[in-house]
């Protein structure tokens, strides 16, 4: 039953598995190792992002990598007994990995290495296609690569879908000797797990992004701030830049080249708003995260005053590929001005959650129904939240809604980060309202009123509203005040607060005038995890 | 430990919360913007951000204090006052929500912890957290740094009582 040869066994080490046990396997299966019973060498690598089936086990075999999950520490015995190393039959098997349905039919770009390589090996990354994005950027003259990423049609992925193409030539165009290119990595919405997945996963891939990005626009400087909250994405991060500083991929005369570029880590210090370009680099200048006013941007007047890329960890991991395959090739991918690749992440009470890499225009029920195979409590699917804390409630008559940045807007919705997070049927949608108010009021910067006061006042209306005190008033006041909001705020938080409390209000009004007679909330049937 | 009193032991020997800002300023005065790296280095060091600090932290990076306060104030982070000797965050983000983080709150706040709170023997600090970035697999919970997916109450119940050791 033992396997002769040495087999290579992969586990990952993404924060998501780990909370759910990977640890703890990863040290079974080395602790036969040890005993001598197998041979085998453990590879930590990052998740596939088919997150319900973590901590999901590959072993190397001939036909492929054979997957088992998800695999409990308990299992590692009986499974190595079984033959797994082989790739032998086991209730847990789950087939070659890259043949699984639900990752064979994605379009994986930005995350074609996530869950494949060891995140910190540099051969792995060189093998597999790792720096020729890089290699080919600095075979071309600054505004070459400006050109390139703007004929990708490569849109921000960090929300607003700003082309990042025109922002690049902002940055490039102005005279300073001293500009920065700046990784917003502070992913604060609630549904979203990309950015960390990226970080954790294939950390190079952003490094190399943002050295690509340096060049185009004449950097010598970059910072990635992270949120506090992911604190394995700031290690791996850390670990990856000493590593690339090593192999002369950071620092002076990059890859034999005239670009000098070096790259730092900061550590946000939780606080939601910090998401916001303008109030993160207050943050990295060291004061209060406090949102600015708009115009000067920060393109040509950003961090301490100087010519700033400001870019989403995606946006900045996407550029590689970019390059290295061109920009035809990416503008294939898409429809009408969202082009490329979604990084679409499933969440909530979702049977089936995960990172589903496709390209844009797939509806939001293939992505819930098809991808997600509805929701985790086995009760019906009431309502999904796209696009983050300040997205839409969008009720299930609204799933055919192509995911595309424009068809969303006119539905009155956003595709935002991508995030896509799932309620049934015992979500009370006035507390769900309520919440998108008082999130608000605890993470407001403070610095304009409509949003510090008015999401206070949000929290006071609804309360008025479910318990029928004054309700016409009420209601009326409330849609006065999130037309305050969206029109008089600052910035997206108080200006986007209103779509999910309007969005809550428009297609489940029952739940605030009393109309539905709530069910019992939960115990839904979550299985406990077994860590 | 009352507020105000200077002395900190860490690590075994007596030092001044002075001299830990001093000697955290100094490591991160060649970074732009140091401010932030300084107070994180010293929530690290010392545990929480001692009011005394504050004066000492605006001379040596030639900021009033007023800035220093408000910046101190400003972020979730940074704590006025030492937490539990264990700290528990609980995620109340919308997919956490979705998969009963409310429920886990009550949970707590049923077993005398409430959101914000220390235990009165300093064992533990119940937070809320939105966001950990474990959305497909809630109820998420982080416990000393480390993450938890799918907690239930009687997950949550060993975690707090520390019996989830793996």
């Amino acid at each position: 039953m033992t396997s002769t040869s040495h087999a290579t066994v992969y586990v990952p080490r993404d924060s998501a598995a780990r909370s759910v046990g990977a640890d703890e396997v990863a040290r079974a299966l080395q602790q036969a190792s040890e005993r001598g019973d197998f041979a085998l060498d453990v590879v930590r690598n990052g998740s596939r992002g088919m997150l319900w089936l973590e901590p999901l086990v590959e072993v190397a075999t001939p036909q492929g990598r054979i997957g088992y999950g998800p695999v409990a520490p308990e299992d590692v015995d009986e499974l190595l007994a079984a033959g797994m190393l082989d790739g032998a039959d086991h209730p847990l098997r789950l087939g070659v990995v890259d043949e699984l349905p639900w990752l064979a039919r994605q379009n994986r770009v930005t995350f074609a290495r996530v869950g494949v390589t060891d995140p910190l090996s540099t051969e792995d990354y060189e093998a597999h296609g790792g720096l020729a994005g890089l290699r080919a950027a600095l075979e071309l003259a600054p505004a070459d690569v400006v050109a390139e990423v703007t004929a990708s049609g490569l849109r921000g992925r960090g929300g607003a879908g700003f082309p990042a193409g025109i922002k690049w030539k902002t940055v490039l165009d102005c005279a300073d000797e001293l500009k920065f290119v700046c990784c917003n990595a502070d992913e604060g919405d609630s549904g979203t797990f990309a950015d960390r997945m990226v970080m954790e996963g294939d950390p190079f891939m952003l490094i190399e992004g943002m050295t690509i990005a340096a060049h185009a626009v004449g950097a010598s400087e970059g910072y990635l701030y992270i949120r506090s909250e992911y604190p394995d994405a700031i290690a791996t991060m850390r670990q990856a830049i000493g590593i690339a500083r090593e192999h002369g991929w950071l620092g002076r005369n990059i890859l034999g080249s005239a670009l000098d570029f070096d790259l730092h880590v900061r550590v946000g210090a939780g606080a939601y708003i910090c998401g916001e370009e303008t109030s993160m680099l207050e943050s990295l200048e060291g004061k209060r995260g406090m949102v600015r006013a708009k115009p000067p941007i920060p393109a040509i007047e950003g961090l301490f005053g100087k010519p700033t890329v400001v870019n989403n960890v995606l946006t900045l991991a996407t550029v590689p590929v970019v390059l290295a395959e061109g920009a035809q090739a990416y503008q294939r991918l898409g429809v009408e001005r969202s082009r490329g690749t979604q990084v679409f992440q499933l969440g909530g009470n979702i049977a089936h959650g995960g990172i589903v890499e496709t390209a844009f225009g797939i509806t939001l029920r293939e992505l819930i129904e098809e991808y997600g195979g509805g929701t985790h409590s086995g009760r019906p699917i009431r309502t999904a939240q796209v696009g983050g804390p300040l997205g839409a409630y969008l009720p299930e008559s609204m799933f055919d809604l192509p995911m595309d940045y424009e068809a969303f807007a006119a539905a009155g919705a956003m595709v935002g980060h991508g995030g896509v997070v799932v309620f049934d049927d015992t979500v009370d949608m006035a507390a769900q309202a309520r919440f998108a108010m008082e999130f608000c009021a605890e993470e407001s910067c403070g610095k304009c009123t409509p949003c510090r006061v008015g999401a206070v006042r949000g929290v006071e209306v609804i309360d008025k509203i479910v318990a029928g005190t004054h309700r016409d008033e009420n209601l009326a006041l409330l849609e006065d005040l999130c037309d305050l909001m969206t029109e008089g705020s600052l910035c997206a938080m108080g200006g986007l607060t209103p779509l999910p409390v309007r969005s809550a209000l428009t297609h489940f009004p029952d739940d605030f005038l009393g109309g539905r007679r709530l069910l019992e909330i939960h115990p839904v049937r979550a299985t406990e995890g077994t860590a | 430990m009352t507020e105000g009193e200077a002395i900190m032991t860490t690590s075994g020997s007596d030092v001044t919360v002075e001299s830990v800002v001093r000697r955290a300023v100094a490591r991160h005065r060649g970074e732009r913007g140091p401010l932030l790296p300084v107070l994180h280095a010293l929530q690290a060091e010392l545990g929480h951000v001692p009011q005394e600090a504050v004066p000492v932290l605006a001379e040596e990076l030639n900021l009033s204090r007023a800035d220093v306060h408000g910046v101190v104030t400003f972020y979730h982070d940074f704590r006025r006052e030492p937490a539990g000797r264990t700290t528990v965050r609980i995620c109340r983000a919308e997919a956490c929500q979705a998969l009963g983080a409310d429920q886990l709150v009550r949970y707590a706040s049923e077993s005398g912890l409430r959101l914000g709170e220390t235990t009165p023997d300093g064992s533990v600090t119940v937070e809320q957290v939105f966001c950990l970035g474990n959305c497909a697999l809630g109820p998420s919970v982080e416990a000393d740094g480390r993450l938890y997916g799918r907690v239930g109450p009687a997950r949550l119940g060993a975690i707090l009582n520390g019996t989830v050791s793996s």
